[in-house]
């Protein structure tokens, strides 16, 4: 029994000392992003391999997420004859909810894992430690880019998601069930709003874009350096980024649809 | 009888010295790595510390780079105390102090003539032309400006440790730190390094610290050698006098002896008893 509450306490002060580590490491990334802005080139190195890498699997995902969702909406609103609002229905989900979550998670698993691995094996074959020793502060050098590349990335995917989506449903709405075309991009325009749709969704992704990111580079920056440690931290990286996205999502939903 | 010796640290003040160290205490979790050790490293010359793997040999050149804080004493680099330096002082310093580590800690993502010019493009501001020229000046100095669009992968790990030693000159250091520069290396590759080592150090006038374990690469181009063993000098000379030492457990690490003062066997329970006991199935 007292066995068990050691333990407990244990891994109660591990879980925090960890949290203090983290947030040490975001404020150090977060005043070492000021040195990325005269080098764009270590900007746009990482936006390739973080952004543009992952383009094809939130394109891919993106379609058939849009497909499956007009498929359903259909089913659902012909029995009410109101599928001319399948465009609506659509747009509506993915802008507010799957195109933000949808592709956090994807980019967790894509983007994130690969930077755990890249930080992590940096850490493991000394080229940290041997850039600390060459006076170059890794954080800066290494840290910071990846992790503003991570921020603005994440929108941008997450807005190509929704729109792929949305051009999914479209293919299948009036290609295959012949929904009115005119219809699904009307209601769409009527009643998407500028500042409570696509603005909390962007401001959704970009938290999801900062969080992912930062579990991302803390858990290699923190990884044992060993294969194993790179592996655990790695596995890390992406269950902890998933359950961060979906409770935040919640929270986030609720702040801001909570009053109408 | 000891209450009359001087103390190590008054009777050792060499002022020829670039780094000396001072009742260093050092322990990671339980155990003490060092435990109140002073050395002196002289400018120009190649000092060596020896001693079995775990001795904390790698964990001294991190301290005198900063990397590690001590519990107790001072380094004082180049009459800096490193660990009194804020950050920025520090980052200056550790740029006239070069690296080898043991793994060569290439940065991967680039190639050769990039990993070279890494240093100079973070702290100068030369032009490109200069900065080629370097490069190939200190890949030159290694023998290897043949390889410049090599990356680091393709290259052979004695290749990488050179080319790592020719990206620890690129800065004109005043000191470098090898960490066991002759680990695991083919015979040939270790006499490339051996003559390397000896030949930048002159050539270039500077101060260089080797931790090894081997010993014969080490004592034959080092001025002066330092043997640790658990967390103390238990030996220090030249590497005639350290040859000729009369301890016993020198003899044993110098020659390589499989038993002596170090046992073949690590303690354990008493063998007959421990064959009685009844094994455990997984």
């Amino acid at each position: 029994m007292i066995e068990q509450l050691q333990l407990l306490g244990n891994q109660t002060r591990g879980s925090f000392a960890k949290l203090g580590r983290g947030t040490r490491f975001l404020l150090q990334t977060l005043s070492g992003i000021g040195s990325v802005i005269p080098r764009p080139r270590l900007l746009l190195n990482q936006l390739y391999s973080v952004g543009v890498l992952s383009f094809l699997i939130i394109t891919i995902s993106g379609l058939f997420v849009g497909m499956v969702l007009s498929l359903q909406g259909y089913y659902t609103l012909s029995d009410f004859g109101a599928e001319a609002s399948l465009g609506l229905m659509v747009a509506t989900s993915l802008v507010r909810e799957l195109g933000p979550v949808v592709s956090a998670l994807l980019f967790a698993g894509r983007a994130g894992s690969a930077l755990t691995a890249e930080i992590g094996l940096m850490k493991a074959t000394e080229q940290l430690s041997g850039m600390e020793m060459m006076a170059v502060d890794p954080i800066q050098r290494i840290i910071a880019p990846r992790f503003l590349a991570g921020l603005i990335a994440m929108p941008l995917l997450a807005g190509l998601f929704s729109a792929i989506g949305i051009l999914g449903g479209q293919l299948v709405g009036s290609g295959l069930l012949g929904v009115d075309d005119g219809a699904y991009w009307a209601q769409m325009q009527a009643k998407i709003d500028f500042q409570d749709d696509i603005v909390n969704g962007i401001i959704k992704s970009i938290t999801f874009g900062f969080v992912t990111t930062w579990i991302a580079l803390f858990e290699g920056y923190d990884a044992t350096p060993t294969a194993e440690g790179v592996s655990r931290a790695t596995t890390r990286t992406v269950v902890n980024s998933a359950f961060s996205v979906l409770g935040l999502d919640f929270i986030l939903t609720a702040l801001m649809f909570g009053d109408d | 009888m000891d209450y009359f010796l001087p103390r190590m640290d008054t009777f050792v003040s060499n002022q020829n010295s670039l780094v000396s160290v001072r009742n260093l205490s050092f322990s990671r979790g339980p155990k003490v790595i060092f435990d109140n050790v002073s050395l002196d490293f002289e400018r120009g010359k190649i000092t060596a510390i020896m001693g079995p793997s775990g001795t904390g040999k790698t964990t001294l050149l991190k301290l005198i780079g900063g990397q590690l804080p001590p519990a107790q004493g001072t380094i004082v680099v180049d009459g800096e105390n490193v660990h009194q330096l804020p950050r920025k002082q520090l980052f200056q310093l550790r740029k006239r102090i070069g690296m080898l580590f043991q793994s060569g800690a290439l940065l991967t993502d680039m190639n050769v003539y990039d990993n070279v010019a890494f240093p100079l493009r973070e702290h100068t501001r030369l032009p490109e032309t200069m900065i080629r020229s370097l490069v190939l000046m200190k890949l030159q100095a290694v023998g290897l400006r043949g390889v410049k669009d090599f990356m680091p992968n393709e290259l052979s790990g004695g290749m990488a440790r050179r080319v790592a030693l020719a990206r620890a000159i690129a800065l004109d250091p005043m000191m470098i730190l090898y960490d066991e520069p002759f680990t695991g290396q083919d015979p040939i590759s270790m006499g490339v390094l051996v003559h390397l080592i000896k030949s930048l150090n002159s050539a270039l006038g500077l101060t260089s610290i080797i931790v090894s374990h081997d010993v014969h690469e080490t004592s034959a181009i080092a001025d002066y050698i330092y043997v640790l063993a658990d967390g103390k000098i238990i030996g220090q000379g030249t590497p005639e006098a350290i040859r000729q030492s009369s301890s016993a457990w020198i003899q044993q690490f110098m020659n390589g002896t499989a038993d002596g003062p170090v046992h073949f066997h690590y303690p354990a329970k008493d063998y007959f008893d421990d064959l009685l006991l009844s094994g455990k199935r997984y």
